[in-house]
């Protein structure tokens, strides 16, 4: 359990920094963020409004090490400010609205390209010189393709020519929100082609990696003991070769995981999905900070939590890091 | 000995490095410019098509490469630097030094890089080429600074780095002069992954219009049709091409890395045939 405690303290550590980040970065860059809004805004601004933008920022006359505290009390309340496109919602209340969108769809979607990416490397090594070997070719190609312009791309062929699916929002016109039939599927109906895109634009990575490792794993001595030995194909493959190859491939997963995020944002954005990701560019194209501070806290506190899950399928897999040293 | 994946990942490189050069001085006319033929597909007078405006989008992309690359490498140089710094120190000293700059690296490693670009870029008074390319080397150091990490971990025993301590050298000499030189090819490797890395991040950026609006990059041609309905109309030719050179970027990236990597081991290749059949054959 040590591994699991040194790694919850990395993440722990990791969380202050994020936070502390997203104190200094208004503070760092260059301009004051409430100058540039009323001047945006050319004096047609709430006074109220650059009260509580003031105060979301804990800005005031105070030396910087009483607004840190101040920010992070605000924190541990749950209080991130109100937003200012929206004013005068809640940050929180209006990130609680997106976020089951986008654990949604970015959590299955990265899911489901997880398992086959991962499928399909095993077989690619296993089966190497067969038709598989096509898969790499591709996968190269696919590795560094933009996220969005994958989305362009599904939107233009299956969207706007074949009419297959819709493509924005995420639920029909024609339904309401609750928990039946009609909504449920309409709801599915729409995630399909932004998922699919992060299917495709985060598979090819998993591909590579995991037929890379596999191959390295399928010379090893214990493979091909177990071989020798006669064991199934099937037995050698995947409780020999692949839940040894999985290990690094895990790791690599969890440390990728920023970049799918990164990606989704993007995705959501060409999809107009009422996610995260759309709602940061509304904050960022409205200058609105506190809302675009707040998102940003919570995609990176999201992206730490689902390293903690990678490390705890590490430990489920990997019976030496249950070890106690 | 070089594989045919290296040349050809090479080459791909080596063409749009040229492109985005000498593209410029070849291809007359501005990327700008607009005319009266709107929206008309490829053909001999227009070679990719051209945009709402009339703008010509094969004379976009090739100066649309200047931009991106050009962000692409300024960023990569910035981010080399700092890994280099903070890797090579790190991994020679050691100790307490080493620690904290472990956890800062493998704090940006995890962090989610494009938020971070999208709120530091949303901070910016101005979003000129070079504050793009400076927002995005913040979050393109870490990867460097861990290979070179642990390069420098297994250099700084060797004999010659010993030698170099004994006769008195100072710590920063040995390590600029005696350990950067021996990690030359893992920082070009790494150097080439942050440009690519750092032109997938511009493209992402302008593409939600938070770079450069006023100059012609891949990523901004994609925001511009995005914008104006290319796909609505069907305008296949606007967006296709500036993802494809990005697409291609990567590919060939890709493609040089996997035959350095058959070179190291050479089970990775496809060409052998497949180890199983061997067996079976022989039961």
């Amino acid at each position: 359990m040590r591994f699991l405690a040194r790694r919850l303290g990395f993440y722990l550590l990791t969380a202050w920094a994020a936070v502390t980040l997203n104190f200094l970065i208004p503070r760092m860059m260059p301009g004051d963020p409430v100058d540039l809004l009323v001047a945006r805004l050319k004096g047609n601004v709430d006074p109220a409004a650059i009260e509580a933008m003031k105060q979301a920022f804990g800005i005031s006359d105070a030396n910087l090490w009483v607004q840190y505290v101040d920010y992070l009390g605000n924190l541990f309340n749950g209080e991130l400010g109100r937003s200012i496109t929206f004013f005068p919602t809640e940050v929180t209340t209006i990130i609680t609205g997106a976020l089951p969108w986008t654990v949604g769809l970015v959590g299955v979607a990265t899911l489901i390209s997880y398992l086959l990416g991962t499928l399909l490397g095993v077989l690619a090594a296993w089966k190497r010189g067969s038709w598989l070997d096509g898969v790499l070719p591709v996968s190269t190609f696919m590795h560094a393709v933009p996220y969005f312009w994958v989305a362009l791309a599904l939107v233009f062929v299956f969207g706007v020519t074949l009419r297959w699916f819709p493509v924005s929002r995420a639920y029909g016109l024609d339904v309401v929100p609750a928990w039946d039939g009609p909504f449920v599927s309409s709801v599915l109906y729409h995630a399909a082609l932004p998922a699919i895109t992060i299917v495709i634009a985060s598979m090819a990575d998993r591909i590579l990696g995991m037929r890379n490792v596999m191959v390295t794993t399928l010379g090893e001595d214990y493979v091909v003991m177990a071989e020798a030995k006669g064991l199934t194909s099937r037995r050698v493959m995947w409780a020999y070769a692949a839940r040894n190859a999985i290990l690094p491939n895990i790791t690599s997963f969890a440390l990728s995981l920023g970049f799918v995020v990164g990606g989704s944002v993007l995705t959501e954005i060409v999809f107009s999905y009422p996610g995260i990701g759309s709602m940061l560019l509304k904050a960022v194209e409205n200058e609105d900070f506190p809302l675009m501070q707040g998102i940003f806290l919570v995609i990176s506190l999201a992206v730490l939590v689902a390293n903690f899950l990678a490390d705890l399928a590490y430990v489920v897999l990997d019976p030496r890091t249950r070890q106690e040293a | 000995m070089r594989s045919w994946k290296i040349r050809l990942g090479m080459a791909i490189l080596g063409f749009f490095t040229l492109m985005a050069i000498f593209g410029p001085l070849l291809v007359s006319g501005d990327p700008s410019a607009t005319s009266d033929d709107g929206l008309v597909g490829p053909s001999a007078e227009h070679w990719l098509g051209t945009t709402q405006t009339g703008q010509d989008i094969f004379t976009q992309i090739v100066y649309g490469a200047r931009i991106s690359m050009g962000v692409g490498v300024l960023s990569a140089v910035i981010a080399t630097i700092v890994s280099i710094a903070v890797g090579l120190i790190g991994g020679y000293f050691g100790g307490a030094i080493d620690e904290t700059l472990s956890v800062i690296t493998n704090i940006f490693l995890v962090l989610p890089a494009l938020p971070l670009v999208i709120v530091l870029a949303g901070y910016l008074p101005q979003r000129g080429v070079t504050s793009v390319a400076v927002v995005i080397a913040v979050t393109g150091w870490a990867w460097g600074a861990r290979i070179l990490r642990a390069q420098t971990l297994s250099i700084r025993r060797r004999d010659f780095v010993e030698a170099a301590k004994a006769s008195g050298e100072r710590p920063m000499r040995i390590i600029f002069f005696e350990i950067l030189p021996v990690q030359l090819p893992v920082i070009a490797t790494s150097f080439l992954a942050t440009v690519v890395a750092a032109i997938l991040a511009e493209a992402g950026l302008s593409f939600l219009g938070l770079a450069d609006l006023s100059s012609v990059s891949w990523g901004s041609m994609l925001y511009f049709a995005q914008n104006g309905q290319a796909l609505l109309v069907g305008a296949w030719w606007w967006f296709i091409p500036p993802g494809l050179c990005i697409a291609l970027i990567g590919a060939g990236l890709g493609l040089m890395n996997f035959g350095i990597d058959e070179i190291a081991n050479p089970r990775l290749r496809t060409i052998k045939p497949p180890r199983r059949k061997k067996l079976e054959a022989r039961s």
